[in-house]
């Protein structure tokens, strides 16, 4: 798991992901590890070629609802 | 082979996550069961997973009974991942039959009330194995065999009697003997597997299938009439639900069969069989006695005729 943005002691913002959540999920999927995009608010799988959407900080690990990736 | 449409297993808790406080009872009972099961285990589970969380019934639960650390909450639904989510704990939205979890990732997995929804129980077993580490505890709670047997009879009755035929209206549940194995088959050692019966009644069958809808447990098995209940057919169902079952308060039952299954992740400090002939001393120099041999196997008699 990469993570662009994580500040240890700030307080939990309920709008973000829970930096626990990040060391634990993997792609649904391919069980591999997952990007995390913070300005777009997405962990993406390069494997599966998808990006789970994470919304008020809640990660959807469902396929059906992940963004396709380009290419 | 799928039995049940995960789309409308997770529809129904959609709609239902909205008021699911007014229908959170059964979940309530049955956590409270499953959580007692925490009170004999003296260590600390330090990051515990809770699968199929609804609005968060578990977590409200268990600071009550102790010993856990981070709890994280995932449903199949994003309504009822949001309402959990208030609570402040890490929560996402998964799929029972494909979890987005790393290898050792918790100290203990709970599921209350959610894997009789679940396709590939043995799939999702794995699964649930994989994530946790070693010496890991499976704590989960399912409905099991003879649940809601009263509404389907009642159904069947009605549906023969108006149009000879049958339609799949009632979920198939796990029964008790098949979990142990299953609990073996995926991994886990030291598989405990017990059942308990929780009866509620209701003032009529329009509240029974309320009630049910409200707790997201209406009916999601693909082979389903997509058209719904026909008014005439439930009008009859009722009819008969009452004739047979009622009691004599007008009132009438439903009867949930739980399942309760224990299990451990594999571990070295875990009482493990030993091997056939390692014995190192001979039962009968204990007990002070004389071995003697047992004979010859009973003859198995003639083949049973098959024709």
């Amino acid at each position: 798991m990469t993570e662009t943005t994580h500040t240890e002691a700030a307080p939990r913002d309920p709008h973000r992901v829970d930096p626990k959540l990040l060391e634990i999920l993997v792609c649904p999927l391919t069980k591999a590890p997952l990007e995390y995009d913070a300005e777009r608010q997405e962990l993406v799988s390069r494997q599966a070629g998808l990006a789970y959407p994470i919304r008020d900080g809640i990660p959807i690990m469902l396929p059906d609802e992940a963004r396709r990736l380009e290419g | 082979m799928l039995v049940f449409d995960r789309a409308a297993v997770r529809a129904h808790r959609e709609r239902a996550a909205a008021r699911w406080p007014q229908h959170d009872f059964l979940k309530r009972a049955v956590a409270g069961r499953l959580l007692d099961r925490l009170r004999d285990v003296t260590w600390r589970f330090e990051r515990a997973l809770d699968l199929g969380c609804h609005g968060g019934t578990v977590a409200e639960l268990l600071p009550e009974v102790g010993g856990v650390g981070t709890l994280v909450q995932a449903d199949l639904s994003p309504a009822m991942a949001r309402r959990a989510a208030a609570n402040g704990r890490p929560t996402l939205v998964a799929d029972e039959e494909a979890l987005p979890f790393a290898p050792d990732s918790f100290d203990l997995a709970l599921s209350v009330l959610s894997l009789h929804w679940v396709n590939d129980l043995p799939g999702t077993l794995i699964q649930v194995n994989r994530c946790l580490k070693p010496d890991g505890l499976f704590l989960g709670a399912l409905l099991g065999g003879d649940s809601l047997h009263e509404l389907r009879v009642a159904l069947m009755e009605a549906e023969t009697e108006l149009s000879g035929g049958l339609s799949p209206r009632i979920s198939p549940f796990a029964e008790v003997r098949d979990c142990g194995g299953l609990l073996q088959r995926a991994g886990f050692a030291l598989p405990v597997v017990d059942s308990d019966t929780i009866t509620v009644t209701y003032a009529d069958p329009l509240a029974l299938m309320r009630e049910l809808r409200g707790m997201g447990e209406a009916n999601a098995v693909r082979e389903r009439r997509r058209s719904g209940t026909p008014a005439a057919l439930f009008a009859r169902a009722a009819e008969r639900y009452a004739e047979r079952f009622a009691q004599p308060d007008g009132r009438i039952p439903l009867t949930f069969q739980v399942l309760y299954l224990t299990a451990w992740t594999p571990h070295e400090t875990q009482p493990q069989p030993m091997r056939p002939g390692s014995a190192r001393a001979r039962l009968a120099e204990a007990l002070d006695t004389v071995e003697r041999p047992a004979g010859d196997r009973a003859d198995p008699g003639p083949p049973h005729g098959r024709g």
